[in-house]
């Protein structure tokens, strides 16, 4: 599609005003670049509060009653929250602020050639809500009577009646601030999409437009078409809190089953939300650091548009055991097994894209491989899951919480990192320490794993999830068990004993490293022909594109990189 | 493989662990097979001087038959797992067999209660035995097993049985499981119910014939209180449209 002469909207926006305050540069910009900023810093300080509680709730487990510390006793109640919110935060509050709002408000202009998104006071907007929602979990964490306790899944009767939860402030907070993120994200979604579809530069073609741009448009559809029930289930659920309403009451002719199709109808798609960009951050990685051309371009787009409509069959899979007809299990086990079929080609495409590769393993390759070789773990997993037969045993074991920890924890962290790492040179212009990079890599790996390898065992003993003491448990107090969660969560201790190494590593690069130049890993992609850092409105002058991202090691050409927007 | 982790006591805790085998070893060829060949590209193709890397569009009908064998390859092992599965699935859920006994299970914050139908093996009558955080069955029996909720979900798990069900407020669920081995196992609640979630535990007792009416006769004192609390879950006045409501589909019937 032709470029579509930038909207008249821009023209509007308080747009050439790179002086002024520090408040409107940093606090009140519409640039995109500096609301990327603003959604990936809060997600990573939400990411350590998330971090914080899962090694609270670790510590428990591992010496069950003792103070942990920095914390203290931790109580039924109070483990109940800490598991919640881990699961709240890092889902809504870290994946999809970094990953969607961060990545796509940094790269949709940059990688399509626009100056700024087309909503840009929208995007503002995006952002001021996601903070609003952001302190309104915290406050629901600090309450009378504590947070809500009842699972990020939020199930009712449980999370619709104080009698029940016994946190009457926690579980509305909680509930008002997930609908008030989602609608960040709607006004996010529309501005992604709109941008990615209307405000490319001349000559870029729909096939010409970077897969990870491919991946976070189609997540953004997805979210979008999911999230209206689970809004619509929000709003019943907060009328049964507060007014007394019995939506879910199954005692005044509401039904709790009602609340989990609204949930996972929003809850599996959610997944691939998240999923998607990951996968397309990978993506760019390998091309530029392998010096290869993505191996079967329009294959793998037709695996992001094929795994983004299953998703949205799937649902049920998460409630074969919940009471509903126990002939729907039948169809959604194969709905969800076929799922398989694209993830595994998506995965088949990026292990063929090594093939004939040069392949240089910095940090950011380190990064982005790692993401296959442990998504591997958790795509198989699945399958163990899917199968209605199996999950009449594995469901809501610590099998669950470990196979999705093997997607999760890849896409908010893995992948993340390797987006970071990547793109690092262009955000501020300068270059990460490798060595200390590569530190960081083997230290969260070798943690990670550590972690949650043990508790595939666990959860095939038959460990159910959010309990707080197992010891008291016959069968899963055995020591054989409780040294596995010892393990774990010295994994854990290691896992974070490393995280610092990147804080510094990042704070002080920004500040400190070398500067870096406009394309310090010779790559074709647009965002690297602006300047680095790109100034307000990216470019003097907008650049034509003339092929595709990723024709590396072009046969014949002096050079192993050929830029969207080099002259043929 | 989930044998050697936990006990293996009902008539289908087998086929779940043949099943969570078949499983293991379908997706273990695949897994180790991706990762030999991931790790081997990454060794073969590093960069090397004077090694350039080649220009593949992966367009050609040559390359792409490796992904699409591959894909191929993934559909027929989805297809024997998925009929695996429902096999399982149809035996566990989604058929009946006919009862020897039947007996209630009832979850609320935060234990379990079970009523045993008493020396006459009929539940509701006057000499039903009820008990909270202990279960005893006869071994060799096949029970049909009544669950409902006063309150909250929760979901009736005993991992020795492979059996896990939601408990739902207002629906009573049949299913069933047939005890093959005698011994002590876990009974745990495995949707989070609130704030005891974590001490919702019970131990099931499968014994022989004759030690299970020895239990029934040191219980038999136990009847009277029995009677008065059938049926369970009418914690609510008007329990009775909401169960009409549900009274379709599958095992869960109106009661």
């Amino acid at each position: 599609m032709a470029h579509a002469a930038h909207p008249e909207a821009l023209a509007a926006a308080p747009h050439a005003a790179p002086g002024g305050s520090f408040f409107h540069r940093y606090l009140w910009s519409t640039d995109h670049k500096v609301i990327a900023f603003q959604y990936m810093f809060t997600g990573m300080a939400m990411a350590l509060i998330g971090a914080f509680m899962a090694y609270v709730f670790r510590m428990q487990l591992a010496f069950p009653g003792a103070a942990v510390p920095g914390f203290g006793v931790v109580s039924p109640g109070q483990y109940n929250a800490l598991v919640t919110n881990h699961g709240s935060i890092m889902i809504f509050w870290v994946a999809m602020p970094v990953l969607i709002a961060g990545f796509g408000n940094y790269l949709i202009p940059l990688m399509v050639g626009a100056d700024d998104m087309v909503f840009p006071r929208l995007n503002r907007l995006s952002y001021q809500l996601f903070l609003v929602s952001a302190l309104v979990l915290l406050a629901s964490l600090v309450v009378q009577n504590g947070g809500f306790g009842g699972a990020w899944t939020a199930y009712p009767p449980l999370s619709a009646n104080k009698n029940y939860n016994l946190t009457p402030l926690g579980s509305s907070l909680w509930v008002i601030a997930v609908a008030l993120e989602f609608v960040a994200f709607l006004l996010g979604g529309i501005n992604f999409i709109v941008t990615a579809m209307n405000a490319r530069a001349p000559g870029m073609k729909a096939f010409d437009v970077p897969i990870v741009v491919w991946t976070i448009v189609v997540a953004s559809i997805l979210f979008m078409a999911s999230v209206g029930p689970l809004m619509a289930g929000a709003v019943m659920l907060l009328f049964d809190q507060l007014a007394g309403t019995s939506f879910f009451n199954p005692f005044r002719g509401g039904d709790p089953i009602l609340w989990q199709h609204l949930f996972w109808f929003f809850g599996h798609p959610e997944v691939y939300v998240v999923l998607l960009p990951a996968m397309g951050i990978v993506a760019e990685v390998m091309t530029v650091f392998a010096r290869k051309k993505l191996f079967a371009y329009k294959t793998v787009i037709g695996t992001i548009i094929a795994t983004g409509v299953l998703s949205f069959f799937v649902w049920a899979h998460h409630q074969f055991v919940a009471g509903i007809d126990p002939r729907m299990a039948n169809v959604f086990t194969i709905t969800t097994l076929l799922i398989s079929v694209p993830i595994a080609e998506m995965c088949f495409v990026y292990i063929a894209t090594l093939y004939g590769g040069s392949i240089r393993l910095t940090v950011p390759m380190l990064w982005a491989l790692a993401f296959i070789a442990e998504f591997l773990i958790g795509g198989v997993t699945g399958i163990f899951l899917g199968a209605s037969g199996l999950d009449v045993y594995l469901h809501d074991t610590y099998f669950v919480v470990a196979h999705f920890h093997y997607t999760f924890f890849l896409i908010a962290v893995i992948a993340v990192f390797a987006g970071i790492t990547y793109w690092f040179p262009k955000m501020f212009g300068r270059l990460m320490n490798e060595k200390w990079g590569k530190i960081h890599f083997w230290g969260t790996i070798a943690g990670f794993n550590g972690v949650f390898i043990p508790l595939f065992f666990l959860g095939a003993a038959g460990e159910h999830r959010r309990i707080f003491d197992y010891t008291t448990i016959p069968e899963l107090g055995r020591p054989e068990l409780q040294a596995l969660r010892i393990f774990a969560t010295v994994s854990l201790l290691v896992l974070l004993a490393f995280q610092p190494i990147f804080l510094v590593n990042f704070v002080r690069s920004i500040f400190r490293g070398p500067r870096a130049e406009k394309n310090p890993w010779r790559a074709n992609t647009l965002e690297w022909t602006a300047a680095s850092p790109p100034p307000h409105g990216n470019w003097a002058e907008l650049p034509q594109v003339y092929r595709g991202p990723y024709e590396y090691s072009v046969p014949g050409r002096e050079s192993d990189y050929w830029p969207q927007d080099e002259k043929p | 493989m989930l044998e050697h982790l936990v006990p293996s006591a009902s008539s289908f805790s087998g086929d779940v662990d043949r099943l969570f085998l078949l499983i293991a070893v379908i997706v273990g060829v695949w897994f180790v097979a991706a990762e030999a060949m991931f790790f081997w590209l990454i060794f073969r193709f590093r960069a090397a001087p004077g090694q350039p890397a080649q220009y593949i569009t992966g367009k050609e009908k040559r390359l792409k038959r490796w992904i699409n064998w591959a894909h191929a390859l993934v559909l027929v092992c989805d297809v024997v797992i998925i009929v695996a599965a429902v096999r399982v699935w149809v035996k566990i859920k989604q058929t009946l067999p006919p009862a020897d006994l039947t007996v209630r299970v009832t979850g609320q914050q935060w234990a379990w209660t079970f009523t045993d139908p008493g020396p006459d093996r009929r539940l509701d009558t006057a000499d039903d035995v009820r008990t909270t955080d202990e279960m005893h069955l006869m071994v060799g029996k096949t029970y049909h097993f009544q669950l409902v909720s006063k309150d909250v979900l929760h979901s009736f798990f005993v991992p020795a049985f492979r059996l896990k069900q939601d408990a739902v407020p207002g629906r009573v669920y049949t299913g069933w499981f047939r005890t093959e081995r005698a011994g002590t196992y876990d009974i745990l609640c495995a949707e989070i119910c609130g704030m005891g979630h974590g001490v919702m535990t019970a131990k099931l007792t499968v014994a022989g014939e004759a030690e299970h009416a020895a239990w029934l006769a040191r219980h038999a004192g136990d009847a009277a209180l029995a009677a008065v609390d059938t049926p369970a879950p009418a914690a609510a006045p008007d329990t009775a449209g909401a169960a009409a409501h549900h009274a379709a589909m599958g095992h869960t019937q109106a009661h």
